[in-house]
């Protein structure tokens, strides 16, 4: 009689003492875990973004370039700086190997950018914040962002898109 | 019904009966041989994956650094392919071909059939492996669009997933023809029953990879375009499921384990197979925790899907944690190991590889495996880790410290009984399962903690030094050291997988014929029905006032508490971040 041979047939047991306070508080947990979700989301400041839009990506490459040339700002190694529209909003493209623009912020100061790619997936992950987005061609993701802290922020790709993938870097800027 | 002979030849192919001389099972005979080709092929994918892993595992050593940019990621993908797919599948096949005959004493209906498959099986890997190996698949299985890998490498996994398809077809139709015919009267055995679950899961999950897969090689041919979000919901269908079956088999060889090291018997057979229950229930589900962050998804899809609804399998998995605990202790308590809260822990044979497994097994996946990956698959929490070393650290604490822990372990028993043969090296296999488990959890702990600090997955170099524009933060001396960690720690992880490769064809090849091999200290005795104790194991007392087991309860609560502290933790974590995001 064991796991591995044939049980007795009445073998649906009432369910034990220990079993009994072990399943409780098992439940418990699992719908407190469940809840908790949606309590965070609604009430927590890190939410996960869910708004997005279709895209064709050359629209999508279109319209950032139009960001980028009226809200330039300055430029690093070549990448062109820039800061959010009068309505706070911002574009951020990757393509293989990089993110463009760079993005300058105000602390305090809300952001709307949208997040896109013009060609693989790839993936967003601010640094050292450790905050990862995932980036879709054919798709806008919609993230709100509101920096608390001044400095400078690398972005790196953390979705494998080719052979430049450990190269492929960005930049956000963070100032009073 | 024969008796059995001595073995004339490898794999004997002699009177279509025997009866095992250890377990007393009837074992038709022409399915020794499947279930040993099939083993033989998963061990020699975990060869190959192991070499690999050795490769890229002192690559991400920045001191050691030795492969350039494109063998990495070449040998990356071999190994992440080799591993996940061939090694586990093989293994699973062979596990439902000896669970579908052996354990239930009944003959394999369609020998030619499973040979078949088995054969397609074969042909699929060898095909997807070379065109990996050779650098057209670089991209490894997750080659989202528009991004793609070589024809040959869809064709290969295709042709793969058919003859797993119809391997795991077959065992659904043995269980079913055995208990139409009368073979087996009454309920399945527990670990028939986990080994189902695992096989209807499967054939769910092998049709959803047939949708995303069969695009997949049309796009790789040119005929057609996927849209990005909507090839990765399909390819999670198949991709999420396909972790669930492994989940489920591990289950069922922790209660196989379980039995044979100690001679526990289920505490309640009722509450485990209702887990497994959960475990189907929550099939399709899961699958949107790889999307977290992804464009495209509404928030309560998100969070249903990720939860398994309320988190249904995880609910399986904490019966399971406290089931198996108890029926060890159950059986040690009965065997007179009494002594306070743990005496029957300190006294469990912790020199038996197949408990050694067994508690590498469990307690890691468990522990590591299974906390990470309900943390990681909360929504808000996801952000924090999504694509970084931490996921990698995660699945090598379930499909690696758990399910190939446990497939060794069963291996240590199910090889030697199949053939006939004495396990050679046992001093060695003592050892395995804890040097394989302590290179891993130091591997893990390496993945894990540079994934904290932001090194992202699958990048050659983790500090993008060579990128236009500087990653400050990534070139801290923290990450150098999680690093060396990764090198270290995957070093002694391969020499334990070495140690188990060795041990399995020393068995195979070269192993000592003998009818009643003596695998350790077995705690069985031969009987009609299958495996007998040999001590009497009392039923679990399930209308007694007292805790019946009162060291598991205790474990098990140790356990919650961890849970909720590492939930917290990483709650903190993300209140940390400061920055509002939404
Ligand atoms: C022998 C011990 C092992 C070691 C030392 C090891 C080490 C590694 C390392 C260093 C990586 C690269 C991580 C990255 O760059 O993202 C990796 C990737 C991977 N490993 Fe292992 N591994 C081992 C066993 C296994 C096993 C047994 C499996 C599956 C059953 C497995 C599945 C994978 C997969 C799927 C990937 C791809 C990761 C990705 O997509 O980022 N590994 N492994
Ligand atoms: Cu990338
Ligand atoms: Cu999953």
């Amino acid at each position: 009689m064991s796991a591995l041979s044939v049980p007795n047939t009445r073998y649906l047991e009432r369910v034990g003492r220990d079993e009994r306070v072990w399943l409780l508080f098992a439940i418990v947990w699992c719908l407190f875990l469940f809840v908790i979700m949606y309590v965070w989301q609604f009430f927590g400041s890190q939410r996960t973004p869910i708004e997005s839009y279709r895209i064709e990506p050359s629209e999508f490459r279109t319209l950032t370039q139009e960001y980028v040339a009226g809200h330039q700002v300055g430029d690093v190694n070549g990448v062109p700086v820039t800061v959010p529209t009068e309505q706070g909003e911002a574009f951020l493209a990757a393509r293989a190997f990089a993110f463009e623009p760079v993005l300058q912020l105000r602390r305090g100061e809300s952001v709307r950018i949208y997040l896109s790619s013009y060609d693989y997936q790839h993936g967003m992950s601010i640094q050292p914040l450790n905050l990862n987005f995932q980036v879709l061609p054919g798709y806008v993701y919609v993230v709100n962002l509101t920096p608390t802290s001044t400095g400078e922020f690398g972005i790196v790709c953390n979705e494998y898109c080719g052979l430049g993938h450990h190269v492929m870097s960005g930049r956000i800027i963070v100032t009073d | 019904m024969a008796t059995a002979r001595a073995p004339r030849s490898l794999l004997d192919r002699g009177a279509p009966w025997r009866v095992c001389q250890v377990t007393g099972y009837q074992v038709f005979t022409p399915v020794q041989r499947l279930i040993v080709f099939n083993a033989v092929a998963a061990v020699l994918s975990l060869a190959l994956g192991g070499v690999l892993a050795l490769f890229i595992a002192l690559t991400r050593w920045e001191a050691v650094s030795l492969l350039p940019p494109e063998l990495y990621y070449r040998f990356t993908s071999t190994h992440g392919v080799v591993m996940l797919v061939f090694w586990i599948v093989f293994f699973e096949i062979a596990a439902l071909l000896f669970g579908g005959t052996v354990l239930i004493n009944a003959k394999l209906k369609g020998v030619r059939f499973a040979w078949t498959y088995t054969a397609l099986m074969a042909v699929g890997a060898i095909v997807t492996t070379a065109t990996t190996l050779s650098g057209h698949a670089n991209n490894m299985f997750t080659a989202y669009p528009p991004l793609v890998n070589h024809p040959m490498f869809y064709v290969g996994i295709i042709l793969f997933a058919v003859g797993a398809l119809c391997g795991s077809c077959h065992f659904v139709y043995q269980v079913w023809s055995a208990r139409r015919e009368g073979v087996i009267a009454g309920p399945l055995p527990l670990v028939v029953y986990g080994l189902l679950t695992a096989a209807i899961i499967a054939i769910w999950t092998l049709l959803h990879g047939a949708v995303a897969y069969v695009p997949a090689l049309f796009q790789a041919l040119g005929w057609l375009e996927l849209d990005p979000a909507v090839y990765r919901t399909l390819f999670w269908g198949f991709g999420h499921g396909a972790q669930q079956i492994n989940l489920a088999a591990m289950v069922a060889c922790w209660y196989a384990l379980a039995a044979l090291t100690t001679g526990a018997r289920p505490v309640n057979e009722g509450l485990s197979r209702f887990a497994f229950v959960l475990y189907l229930v929550g099939i399709n589900m899961g699958s949107m925790h790889h999307l977290l962050v992804d464009p495209g998804i509404g928030m309560h899809a998100r969070i249903i899907n990720t939860s398994y609804f309320m988190y249904a399998a995880l609910l399986g998995s904490l019966i399971h944690a406290f089931s198996i605990p108890a029926a060890l202790e159950t059986a040690q308590r009965a065997r007179g190991f009494t002594e306070g809260l743990f005496g029957w822990l300190r006294k469990a044979p912790w020199r038996e590889p197949g408990f050694a497994a067994l508690m590498v097994s469990f307690i890691g996946f468990g522990v590591i495996g299974g906390v990470s990956g309900v943390l990681m698959g909360t929504m808000q929490l996801n952000m924090l880790i999504h694509n970084t070393l931490f996921v990698v650290g995660h699945f090598h604490s379930t499909v690696v410290l758990g399910t190939t822990v446990a497939f060794m372990g069963l291996a240590y028993y199910v090889v030697p009984l199949v053939m006939k043969r004495d396990l050679a090296f046992l001093g060695l296999a003592r050892w395995q399962p804890y040097v394989f488990g302590a290179g891993l959890l130091t591997l893990i702990g390496g993945l894990m903690l540079a994934g904290k600090l932001g090194a992202s997955r699958r990048a050659w170099d983790a500090s993008f030094s060579l990128a236009p524009l500087q990653v400050e933060s990534l070139s801290s001396p923290w990450l150098s050291f999680a690093n060396a960690v990764i090198g270290l720690g995957g070093v002694l992880a391969v020499i334990g997988g070495a140690m188990f490769v060795l041990i399995m064809v020393a068995t195979v090849f070269f192993g000592r014929a003998n009818e009643r091999p003596a695998v350790g200290t077995l705690g069985v005795l031969a009987g009609r029905e299958g495996p007998k104790s040999d001590v009497e194991i009392p039923e679990f007392d399930h209308h007694a006032k007292t805790f019946q087991a009162p060291g598991t309860t205790t474990l098990v609560f140790v356990f919650l508490v961890w849970f909720v502290v590492m939930f917290a933790w990483a709650s903190i974590n993300l209140a940390r971040v400061g920055w509002g995001v939404g």
